[in-house]
């Protein structure tokens, strides 16, 4: 038992050490002023992002992303629904939404600039405006995609209305949401990277490429490393609520694979 | 005494992408109150067209169905339909108890009433240490007990089952029959039950309505004249149960060459009295 | 009932553009800000006759189908190698689960300094965001082998290279095209995003140089075209997946919907 725990625990932890490793090594004597030593990166980066710096660069563009994404979330999910339910409405729209969904979201950031300036508002709708898509046409996708027998159920028990909706049409699309939830939080994440690129005062984005500019290159690499902890935090935290949210849709599945 | 559901000139057709398809050409039968009536055919006899025409869930193309007096033009409440793919027709997403009780939320019912309904249903299934599983971590015998149970728990008058029991093991089979057979007899509700199975028709029915293949009408109409008291190993091998059972047997076998079977079968089965 | 769908298409799509002519006329939003479909059709037929847009277009999609095709053959290679090397996968699971959600656009500042606006800056961000795609799928797909045809071939004594060759690739290859379908899309934004941000010659630099210019119907045309552009990968990536898996079940029933 403790001999399974700990081979796991090597298969997890060997890898990555040894790539940090190699990276230690190759670069401890480099005078490349692009590839800095890792060990100067790393004395740097406590220097960079102090609390200070959290409060006013992390925290600003955290609270952009998950505006910009909880409002593409409920607008998308509830349009989804709408147009899902009815098969009209959605061969009305699908062209339109399929040409829409196409635009790379980076070339919102120059059009909404146009309408709501530089502010934080605009990072907000360009992130939200961005993302909105993939959760849009996923949930169009599942809700069009309920169960005929389990409706026919519903029906017959008249669960209608909000009823049929909550129990029956959400949990039904739910894995079908959860994978545009997904894609869409990658989107957002580059969105509220490049919107602060851009035009900003701050924020992650903005304080890279700062340092890029001021050729403060491990203060750039910190910076890219938080970039990257910030994306791993994000996919874990979407993890934990998604296996949380869908538990039954993994069960369900694992055992259906099991008597497959 | 008026018949609970009463069926006159049903007729179904299908029309879609330039094709026309008569499931149902004319059914004319009752089911009283308090029946325990099976629907036997051939397959592809239009079996759930007619349990969806009764459920609400179609609109006939012609004729009736009067459900405790009044048209049915939709679901009408008082009605509970078990599906043969209960895979399909629990949700995954709710425990069982929760299954049970969704139905029971659209009702005007206290919620102590509805834990005691779910409770009480979920007993007279065999069913009452599952409440809190997933219907996933049930076998399929019993993912349809948890159907069954959500009917019962819905307090219906009349019970519509459709092939309940085609996707389960033998075993299982016999023992959901059984079941069935004995709710019935302990809550005296309405059932109309939908087979392909003659046997089971036969052990389970009171009647049996006996439908030729399609363009569908009822092919003869035959009461089951065994004891009320049935078990699997002595009914199923009584003289009687084998008359009966080759009776509907050679029906629905002139029921699939087209035609009626003009001598009514070799044994001597009275057809029903209509009502 | 095809056609009535594909006429209601029709007429969304007229909706659309008519919406977008009418809302600005009316000055309901400003037109400097969204000018009618009209204007943005009459600089997008200014901008086909002009040789600078074609060359964009050029280097977009040069930028798009070099790095699309690194990502995949890299993505392919390592997800079977992976795969099929023992203790490979569980090796590398913890690595691959940390660097797949780190976002390529944190490579911005890097391959401004090492590459500048050069095709490599955008080749950096394309397969970065792209191999991931791939590989993961590559991964579903090799786990998804049948244990018992797996079985089968050993026992009939088939080498490590006829396994791969004749079990395990047909059973990934499903998988390997969707992700092949994800990453023709993801590698479009990063291609533009690149041009856009770090200013690598294409498309996304058109659109930036007509906004800093105050050009707006010109950057709204610029737009149009990488949504057709976007649409036509889409499109043109679900009919490969499609005609080369005719045979597989996945998609056989998507067709029959």
């Amino acid at each position: 038992m403790i001999g399974r725990v700990l081979l796991r625990a090597v298969f997890v932890l060997a890898l990555p050490a040894v790539l940090i490793a190699v990276w230690w090594a190759a670069s401890s004597g480099s005078v490349n002023p692009y590839w800095p030593p890792l060990r100067t990166i790393l004395t740097t980066f406590p220097d960079v992002w102090t609390a200070d710096r959290l409060r006013s660069d992390v925290l600003p563009s955290v609270l952009r992303l998950l505006g910009g994404y909880a409002t593409a979330a409920v607008v998308g999910v509830a349009l989804g629904t709408v147009i899902g339910s009815y098969r009209r409405v959605r061969a009305l729209c699908e062209p339109v939404l399929e040409f829409l969904r196409a635009v790379p979201p980076p070339v919102l950031v120059p059009v909404i600039m146009l309408f709501a300036g530089i502010g934080n508002s605009m990072k907000v709708v360009v992130i939200a405006s961005g993302c909105v898509w993939p959760i849009l046409l996923n949930t169009v996708e599942g809700v069009r995609a309920v169960d005929s027998v389990m409706l026919e159920t519903a029906r017959s028990y008249g669960i209608t209305g909000a009823a049929r909706l909550r129990s029956l049409v959400l949990p039904s699309a739910g894995p079908q949401i959860f994978a545009g939830l997904r894609q869409a939080l990658s989107i957002g994440i580059i969105l509220m990277v490049i919107s602060e690129m851009f035009a900003a005062s701050n924020g992650i984005g903005f304080t890279v490429v700062q340092f890029q500019r001021s050729f403060a290159i491990p203060d750039m690499w910190t910076g890219i490393l938080v970039l990257g902890l910030l994306g791993f935090v994000l996919s874990v935290v979407f993890q934990l609520v998604e296996r949380r949210v869908l538990a039954w849709y993994h069960g369900l599945r694992a055992s259906t694979r099991r008597s497959a | 005494m008026d018949a609970l559901l009463d069926i006159s000139g049903l007729r179904k057709v299908y029309e879609g992408s330039g094709r026309r398809v008569e499931a149902v050409r004319d059914l004319t039968f009752t089911v009283e109150s308090g029946e325990l009536v099976c629907v036997v055919g051939p397959s592809g006899c239009g079996k759930t067209t007619l349990l969806k025409c009764l459920g609400g869930l179609l609109a006939p193309t012609a004729g009736r169905v009067l459900f405790a007096g009044k048209p049915v033009s939709g679901p009408p409440p008082g009605m509970a339909l078990v599906f043969q793919e209960y895979g399909r027709s629990l949700f995954p997403w709710m425990r069982v108890a929760e299954n049970v009780e969704l139905p029971l939320k659209q009702k005007d019912l206290s919620k102590a009433r509805r834990r005691e309904l779910v409770a009480d249903a979920l007993a007279s299934v065999g069913l009452a240490d599952a409440a809190g599983a997933y219907p996933w971590q049930l076998s399929g015998g019993m993912q349809q007990r948890v159907a069954i149970a959500r009917a019962l728990a819905y307090e219906p008058d009349v019970l519509l089952m459709d092939e309940p029991f085609a996707a389960v093991d033998a075993q299982t089979r016999a023992d959901l029959e059984d079941l069935v057979r004995g709710l019935w007899r302990e809550r005296g509700i309405t059932i109309l039950f939908v087979t392909h199975d003659i046997d089971e028709a036969v052990y389970l029915g009171e009647r049996v309505v006996v439908l030729s293949a399609s363009p569908t009408v009822v092919q003869e109409q035959l009461k089951v004249d065994l004891p009320d008291e049935r078990d699997q190993l002595t009914t199923r091998v009584a003289p009687r149960f084998a008359e009966l059972r080759t009776h509907v047997y050679e029906q629905i076998q002139a029921a699939k060459r087209g035609k009626a079977d003009p001598a009514g079968g070799k044994a001597d089965a009275e057809p029903a009295d209509r009502p | 009932m095809k056609g009535l769908n594909a006429a209601l298409g029709a007429a969304g799509l007229a909706a659309f553009l008519a919406l977008g002519e009418v809302v600005p006329r009316t000055g309901l939003v400003k037109e400097s800000y969204f000018p009618p479909t009209s204007r943005i059709a009459s600089a997008l037929g200014d901008e086909i006759t002009d040789g600078a847009f074609w060359s964009a277009l050029g280097d977009t999609l040069t930028g798009w189908a070099i790095g699309l095709a690194i990502a995949v053959g890299a993505g392919v290679v390592v997800g079977v190698l992976v795969s099929v090397v023992p203790y490979l996968r569980e090796a590398t699971a913890s690595t691959i689960e940390f660097l797949r959600p780190i976002p390529s656009v944190a490579l911005i500042p890097l391959a401004v300094l090492l590459y500048g606006t050069e095709l490599r800056s955008v080749l950096l961000l394309v397969v970065y965001a792209s191999f991931w795609q791939v590989l993961i799928q590559t991964l579903y797909g090799v786990q998804d082998v049948d244990p018992v045809a797996e079985e089968t071939a050993r026992s009939y004594g088939l080498g490590t290279w006829a396994r791969v060759r004749y079990v395990l690739w047909p059973t990934a290859l499903p998988y390997v095209m969707t992700g092949v379908r994800l990453a023709a899309a993801v590698a479009l934004i990063l291609a533009i995003t690149a041009e856009l941000v770090i200013g690598a010659p294409g498309l996304g630099q058109q659109i930036a140089v007509a906004q800093s210019s105050q050009a707006v119907p010109e950057m709204y045309a610029l737009i149009v075209v990488t949504g057709l552009l976007g649409l036509l990968i889409n499109v043109g990536a679900r009919t490969v997946e499609r005609r080369a898996l005719a045979w597989h079940q996945s998609v056989r029933g998507e067709v029959a919907v």
